[in-house]
């Protein structure tokens, strides 16, 4: 633990440039080598985890509220819209699930984007690099923080879209899974796309058409979408978050298949989340 | 090279870096690559603080860059308290304390947060962290406003913020890069302060700078960089004794030089013109003359203003041939 994952592997790679001009300086005269100073110790795994977690949930008092409210309206909105073509049954499961899952793409892929992109542009990264921290703790306390954000708006919407659609409530706690595990495929996959993306533009882009495609293909019930598009919608991570929301408000949930797609869910997060921390050692240090 | 084995805090060894500037446009130049770091060779002794001077461009931050492990170099060596970093640069996290130019990664947080968040990062426990940072925060004055975030403070205040973090947690060498940029002279000062208490500890600082003044009253010893080159390197006194006795004299004509004066006109040739600002660097009893000459007569009543100045490391700076553009002087 006291040891930065991120500093094992550096020190493996060793540089091949100098190793000409160490074996000169060892092969001649000795010279008065100053001692080596001691390593300070690095920051623990979970220690900077907090850390990170607790300074970014900060942010949200000072600027991440007013677009936490966007993010739930614009829920709200869809499901008012949708009140009028869907009439019940699975297409407003649907549509509640989907219009839940929609506040974790919103912060979780377009605004986590948006903000590495930012902070590698703007030099942000160079603070977190020169720090004895693990790369995954800055990413995952990041990530997680994102995901933390997004809790009051999915309760609020689903318990809204719940009682717009008189569907059962009861099923509801599912949402302690759904959100941290597309939480993290989700804010996995913003945090990557923001910190690999050569421009703030490009990373905001992304992060947009992420969250669009998590809209479209996320709310509007599957039965109605073309072949095609249903297979781009069964790529899409928070397409398992919501089917594992939809199916809880069903009379008999299917518990496999929910457990199947919170799985799925899972094993994205990891995916994208061990990305997101090597696209970040890698943009922190070119 | 240095007589005295003084201990070597950081080493650098004909350090190269080039920038590729990115694909031509189709039909356009090709854009040739730029060497920042041009064959850079330097060595800072443990305890004191050495100074990179040069304007914007010269290659200063890309230097510290590759010194604080953010930037590899494409050939070189460097070498930090006894470390190589070229081999290790995962290291330099662990031995040194760096300040960069933005604040990006603290901006939306508060003082004391991102003091603190940055101390738990450092490796402090959290007893440790909340400590020091109250204590970095006090020393640098900033304690009224520990809770404001930094977004919500004038560019000076959110420096200063920066240089908290950058001080907390005890590390053996702070690289700074330009720490009082747009800080009012008592913010300054607490930073210069702080500095110092760290250096009488035997903390070593590396610092970027291309305020003039400041690289005079504060740098034990000075690199003067231009175009990816340190051109000289020594104590401030040391590279002013390179530009001999000469004395800088500054005459500010009140709506123009009256050429019409034998002495002006004679000044005129030697003379820098910036606008109604005449620069002259002659020796002493040029100056006194040239001064007599203006300080009389016809000249004297188109005169607004003159000084004399001992010679400082702008010239240093023009007289080893640097473009002297972008050197700050106040």
């Amino acid at each position: 633990m006291g040891e930065p994952a991120g500093t094992a592997d550096d020190e493996g790679q060793g540089v091949s440039t100098t190793a000409t001009e160490n074996a000169a300086t060892t092969a001649g005269p000795r010279r008065a080598e100053p001692e080596q100073a001691a390593l300070a110790p690095g920051a623990g795994f979970v220690p900077a985890l907090a850390a990170v977690y607790r300074a970014q949930l900060s942010r949200a008092k000072v600027s991440r509220i007013p677009l936490l409210f966007v993010a739930t309206f614009q829920s709200l909105g869809i499901m008012v819209l949708m009140r009028g073509v869907v009439d019940g049954g699975d297409e407003a499961r649907a549509v509640v699930s989907g219009a839940s899952v929609l506040v974790v793409a919103f912060v979780g892929l377009n605004l986590l984007a948006q903000y590495f992109g930012r902070l590698r542009a703007g030099g942000g990264l160079d603070h977190y690099a020169t720090l004895p921290a693990p790369p995954a703790s800055v990413v995952l306390g990041t990530a997680g923080a994102y995901a933390s954000f997004t809790v009051p708006g999915v309760v609020f919407t689903a318990v809204a879209g719940s009682l717009l659609f008189q569907l059962p409530l009861a099923g509801l706690w599912i949402l302690a899974a759904v959100i941290p595990l597309a939480g993290a495929a989700l804010a996995g996959l913003g945090a990557a796309l923001g910190l690999l993306a050569p421009r703030p533009e490009l990373a905001t882009l992304c992060g947009q058409l992420g969250m669009s495609a998590a809209l479209l293909l996320g709310v509007l019930p599957p039965e109605r979408l073309p072949l095609p598009v249903q297979w781009l919608r069964d790529l899409l991570p928070s397409t398992y978050g919501v089917e594992a929301l939809a199916a809880t408000f069903s009379p008999g949930p299917a518990w496999g298949a929910i457990l199947v797609d919170l799985g799925v869910c899972a094993a994205v997060g990891l995916v994208s989340l061990a990305v997101a921390t090597r696209a970040y050692r890698w943009a922190a240090a070119r | 090279m240095e007589s005295a084995p003084a201990q070597v805090a950081v080493e650098l060894g004909e350090l190269v870096k080039t920038y590729r500037q990115g694909r031509a446009r189709r039909g356009g130049p090709a854009v040739p690559p730029v060497r920042a770091s041009d064959g850079v060779s330097l060595r800072v002794h443990r305890g004191e603080i050495f100074g990179l001077l040069g304007p914007n461009g010269a290659g200063k931050s890309t230097l510290v860059r590759q010194l604080t492990g953010l930037l590899r170099p494409d050939s070189g060596t460097i070498r930090v308290l006894g470390h190589d970093l070229v081999r290790h640069p995962a290291r330099a996290a662990r031995l040194l304390a760096y300040l960069g130019q933005e604040s990006t990664a603290l901006d939306e947080l508060t003082v004391r947060l991102a003091a603190e968040t940055t101390a738990r990062l450092r490796g402090l426990d959290a007893a440790a962290a909340v400590g020091e940072s109250d204590a970095v925060l006090d020393e640098l004055g900033l304690t009224a406003l520990r809770s404001r975030p930094l977004n919500r403070l004038s560019g000076g205040q959110r420096r200063l913020a920066c240089c908290a973090a950058a001080l907390v947690g005890d590390r053996p060498l702070l690289v700074l890069d330009e720490p009082t940029t747009g800080m009012d002279p008592h913010a300054r000062r607490a930073v210069w302060a702080a500095v110092d208490r760290r250096r009488a500890r035997g903390t070593t600082v590396v610092l970027v700078t291309h305020n003039v003044i400041e690289a005079e009253t504060v740098l034990d010893r000075v690199a003067v960089m231009d175009a990816g080159r340190v051109i000289a390197c020594d104590t401030p006194g040391g590279l002013k004794a390179l530009v001999g006795d000469d004395v800088r004299v500054e005459l500010v004509w009140r709506e123009r030089a009256p050429l019409d004066v034998p002495e002006v006109a004679e000044l005129h040739g030697s003379a820098a013109v910036s606008g109604r600002r005449w620069t002259l660097r002659l020796p002493p009893e040029q100056a006194r003359s040239a001064v007599t000459a203006v300080t009389g007569g016809a000249a004297f009543a188109a005169l607004d203003d003159f000084t004399l100045a001992t010679p400082s490391l702008e010239d240093v700076y023009l007289a080893l041939g640097g473009s002297g553009e972008g050197l700050v002087k106040a």
